[in-house]
């Protein structure tokens, strides 16, 4: 668009039973897929030591949203702290952090 | 740890300046046209007022007290006498007037349409989209109604007479809108109803678009000159603000005079014409105002619009000083790190030397010599900076006053260091530092083999140099960006910075199989280099000692070097045979000594240069500069030695050859005839997910193909590896295999868009076959080759396919470039920390580990990770795979 625009809020579908057992299928985990990256809630003390280790606030850690929906599947509350266990095509395999946020 | 976030800006508002507040910033109004009194100081409330800024050096600012340079300056203002209108904003006075009742001046549509697009606009602001859309629609539905609905008073049509001239059509007579009158109307619109048209009441009321007010702009804004004979000469706005001053002077006078109406029109026709070119003096239907020269004067509008306007050309581009541009020619002779400076260009480019105990002495001689006398000095700065230009008769008694403390400028000389740039700089080996070498003649000289780096040849192209001002400057310079730290690329790991052209097929010519050299040969050879030792002979023949020219090369190597590789002459064999290799594609270097194997564009090559990569990583930068120098030069001295050259009968080939290479595409031919057979029968099995008509077009394509390719392998076996374009193709030099087919073989099919041509008249492609005719020939088959000429039909095929291919480069490089500025904007902030996070200015983490894997690419080998490979090969001397 001529001008630019500002993005509008992404929409996430949440299917209802996302959680559940459906009818007739068995119950599946957004993880089990094998392109999405492994997602890991940090404990308190883990994520402390993430945060000392960069010498960083929280804030200027990336953000991902509580109803992104690997954050609903592994329970994450906004605040917390997630690792993320991503293939790399450099490195083998790379870690990230994310802050939920709202 | 303290740290401060910056601040952001969080919004720009735009909007018109109302009369209260011109006349709020103003620091004097503007009463008299007059600039100087004849003592020459500036006339109070006069357009030279000194409250309004100052220019002369020595005086204060009577608003703010600063110094020239240091006050801003300050608006001051005209009262105009009659309202006038801003060309600006006449196209939206017509929209406003035409969408308002004439006598109420309510927006001329019910409250529940009101309603609908205030509501619509006021979401569109909220998403950041534009709102033209919704006010483009108000405007026009607006203009509809004949009779306001408010007032009941009838509308009538207005016309526009360009630029600003209104003009009501009342039956058969028409009566001009006066700015005065307009002002009136458009004072008396509702904020709800602004809010409507898409304004800000509070920011913008329409009557604000007609002045009544004129800002006068800040004397900084217009200096005035002092010619050499000490006439004033006064800038352009000036100029255009004392005609506005004097009609408005007059236009005053006349109308308390009571002048007839129709002197008071024209008067005040003028004073609109004279406002308006003082925004704008190029708008349409209004002659521009001219100087007494003739030439237009340069008023507002004109100061930023274009490419050498205040955007485009103060700043997003600016000029700067100590820089210098010419073409650029080839010099093989040149070190890779020097540039060729004309001796006109050294003489003009100066670096500051500061006078001290130590270098007063060579001081003396640089301004003994003086400015005509290279390499002699421009200027001298004294202890309290004032300058002193070194002439021919001064320059003597100049070089004995000379104090320490002071300041000469020395012309440039042999070693100084400068940046060279060739744009587009697309990458950081765009701008790279040079060493100077003074050359006669009038262009910039380099070394053929930087011409990757900056993507440059010589076919008129022209660089950039600037000379660095400070000794940190050039420290920086040297340590950063002097060529030899660019020699690898941070793209891929690689040296950008090799062997090209002659110097790969005079090292390929040279180290082929066991070419011999006598004594005064290699002697010859090395005579460029730096080398100063000769290795003992390989051997004797009739008592007189010889020398391999593998020798040659292996006196360039650094001792100590152990290298193994397959060239890129290799074949792939099965089992590869090593050092025994007939092809001589195996190279093994120990103790810097070329024991096998060519080297060609893998060993010495821009991009490729394994030996180049190998030495920079072990022996570092400055061995390899060396060795890129030794090898060029050996490699031209190379070449000059066999002789090269390549001329069309190099394309001959024997009558056997060419009977071969028509009978094999007669042969194909048949076989395409032979698939449209079966396809017309309708016996052709198409290929999964086909249909029948893709798969006879691919099998023909195909058929096609392989005929070229093999009408090329003919080629070359009769072309032999004496042959240049052989020779050219094979070691990597310039062109490829496919050049030779198509030169000596058959130039093949043409395509556009990857099929055969389809295009032209209805169900074929020209008139000279029959419609529905699927051969080879009537779809762009070119089976002669360059040599043996194209046939008419062919001729345009081929031009087809070439047409096609040069706007694929024209769309392709405009593409890639506007999605290099983009991503360069995106990214220019971001850094590697030292704690090998990426991170942007405000500390926000963007990358935990650089890359993922926390790699630089310009020190890793060829961004594989292949280091320990290179320690176990660099150990044993054997290839490991």
């Amino acid at each position: 668009m001529v001008g630019g625009s500002n993005p509008s809020e992404p929409v996430f579908y949440i299917f209802k039973g996302m959680n559940k057992v459906m009818k007739g299928t068995k119950s599946f985990s957004l993880l089990d897929h094998n392109i999405v990256p492994h997602h890991l809630l940090l404990s308190e003390n883990e994520a402390s030591q993430v945060l000392k280790k960069y010498n960083i606030d929280k804030e200027q850690l990336p953000k991902i949203k509580v109803k992104e929906p690997v954050i609903l599947e592994i329970g994450g509350q906004v605040g917390d702290i997630v690792k993320i266990i991503r293939t790399s095509k450099t490195a083998g395999e790379a870690e990230f952090y994310r802050l939920v946020i709202e | 740890m303290f740290k401060t976030v910056p601040k952001r800006i969080k919004e720009i508002r735009f909007g018109l300046i109302s009369p209260k507040e011109y006349r709020k910033m103003s620091v004097t109004r503007v009463i008299t046209a007059d600039t100087y009194d004849d003592d020459g100081f500036p006339i109070e409330m006069g357009l030279m007022d000194p409250r309004m800024g100052v220019i002369d050096p020595g005086l204060r600012c009577k608003t703010c007290g600063g110094r020239a340079g240091e006050c801003p300056g300050h608006f001051g203002h005209v009262e105009l006498i009659a309202p006038v209108i801003h060309v600006g904003f006449a196209k939206l006075i017509r929209k406003i007037l035409r969408a308002t009742c004439r006598e109420c001046s309510a927006l001329l549509l019910d409250s529940n349409q009101k309603k609908k697009y205030l509501e619509q606009i006021r979401t569109m602001r909220k998403m950041g989209q534009p709102i033209e859309d919704i006010t483009n629609e108000v405007f026009k539905e607006a203009r509809k109604p004949k009779i306001c609905m408010y007032c009941g008073a009838g509308q009538l049509d207005i016309k526009v007479e360009k630029p600003s001239t209104y003009v009501e059509k009342m039956g058969d007579h028409d009566h001009k809108l006066m700015p005065s009158d307009i002002r009136v109307r458009l004072e008396k619109i509702s904020n709800e109803d602004i809010e409507v048209i898409g304004m800000d009441p509070n920011n913008a009321r329409p009557e604000w678009v007609i002045l009544t007010v004129l800002p006068v702009p800040p004397v900084t804004m217009r200096p005035s000159i002092t010619l050499e004979s000490g006439q004033r000469s006064e800038d352009d706005l000036t100029h255009k603000l004392v005609d506005i001053i004097r009609i408005n002077q007059r236009f005053q006078e006349n109308r308390e005079a009571g002048a007839p109406q129709l002197i008071i029109e024209d008067l005040w026709e003028l004073l609109q014409y004279h406002v308006t070119t003082f925004m704008d003096n190029a708008v349409s239907g209004v002659p521009p105002a001219r100087h007494r020269s003739g030439r237009p004067l340069k008023t507002l509008s004109q100061r930023l619009k274009g490419k050498e306007g205040r955007f485009r050309g103060s700043l997003s581009g600016k000029r700067v000083n100590f820089s210098a541009r010419t073409v650029i020619s080839p010099d093989p002779n040149l070190s890779v790190s020097e540039v060729g400076v004309p001796l006109s260009i050294a003489m003009e480019m100066t670096i500051p030397v500061y006078v001290t105990k130590r270098n007063i002495e060579q001081v003396r001689e640089y301004i003994r010599r003086g400015p005509d006398n290279h390499p002699g000095a421009n200027y001298i700065e004294r202890s309290d900076r004032r300058r002193i230009k070194v002439t021919d008769s001064n320059c003597e008694e100049m070089a004995e006053t000379v104090e320490l403390g002071w300041k000469i400028d020395r012309q440039l000389k042999n070693g100084d260091i400068v940046l060279f740039n060739r744009q587009p700089s697309l990458h950081r080996m765009s701008i790279m530092a040079h060493n100077v070498k003074v050359l006669p003649h009038k262009t910039f000289r380099l070394n053929p083999a930087v011409c990757p780096p900056y993507n440059a040849d010589f076919d008129g192209d022209e660089m950039n140099m600037h000379v660095l001002q400070t000794e940190e400057a050039r420290a920086e310079a040297m340590m950063l960006i002097h060529v030899q730290e660019n020699i690898l690329s941070p793209r891929f790991g690689g040296p950008i910075i090799g062997g090209i052209h002659d110097h790969i097929s005079g090292m390929y010519l040279l180290t082929r199989g066991d070419s011999r050299l006598s004594k005064s040969e290699i002697l010859d050879m090395l005579s460029k280099t730096k080398i100063e030792e000769l290795s003992e002979p390989a051997g004797e023949v009739d008592g007189k000692p010889y020398w391999t020219g593998k020798q040659a090369v292996s006196h360039i190597l650094p001792s100590g070097l152990n290298m193994a590789y397959k060239a890129g002459i290799c074949e792939d064999c099965d089992t590869c045979k090593e050092e025994n290799c007939e092809l001589d594609a195996y190279v093994l270097v120990k103790d810097g000594q070329l024991l096998s194997g060519t080297i060609e564009e893998k060993a010495v090559g821009a991009f490729k240069g394994l030996i180049v990569d190998k030495i920079i990583k072990d022996y570092g930068s400055a061995r390899g500069l060396q060795f890129i120098n030794d090898a060029t030069m050996l490699g031209i001295k190379g070449i000059m030695h066999y002789g090269f050259s390549f001329g069309i009968s190099d394309e001959d080939i024997p009558n056997e050859a060419s009977i071969q290479i028509s009978e094999l595409l007669g042969e194909a031919e048949d076989r395409v005839m032979n698939l449209i057979l079966v396809y017309n029968e309708g016996n052709l099995e198409p290929l999964p997910g086909r249909t029948v008509d893709e798969t006879l077009e691919l099998k023909i394509m195909q058929e096609l193909g392989k005929a070229r390719d093999s009408t090329g392998n003919i080629a070359g076996k009769y072309l032999g590896l004496e042959n240049a374009a052989v020779v050219m193709a094979v070691s990597g030099a310039r062109g490829s295999m496919l050049n030779l087919t198509q030169m000596a073989g058959c130039v093949g099919q043409q395509a556009v868009r990857g099929e055969r041509i389809k295009r032209g008249y209805e169900g074929r492609t020209l008139s000279n076959f029959h419609t529905g005719d699927l051969g080879a020939a009537a779809h762009g088959f070119v089976k002669n080759s360059y040599k043996s000429g194209l046939s008419p039909t062919e001729y345009f095929f081929h031009a087809i396919g070439g047409r096609e291919g040069l706007v694929d480069t024209a769309v392709r490089t405009s593409q890639s470039g506007y999605l290099q500025r983009r991503l360069v904007n995106a990214l220019q902030d971001l850094e590697v920390q030292y704690d090998g996070t990426v991170r942007d200015t405000r500390g926000m983490v963007v990358q935990f580990r650089y890359g993922e894997d926390g790699i630089d690419p310009m020190k890793s080998e060829f961004s594989k990770p292949q280091a320990i490979k290179w320690i176990i090969e660099s150990v044993t001397s054997k290839e490991v795979e």
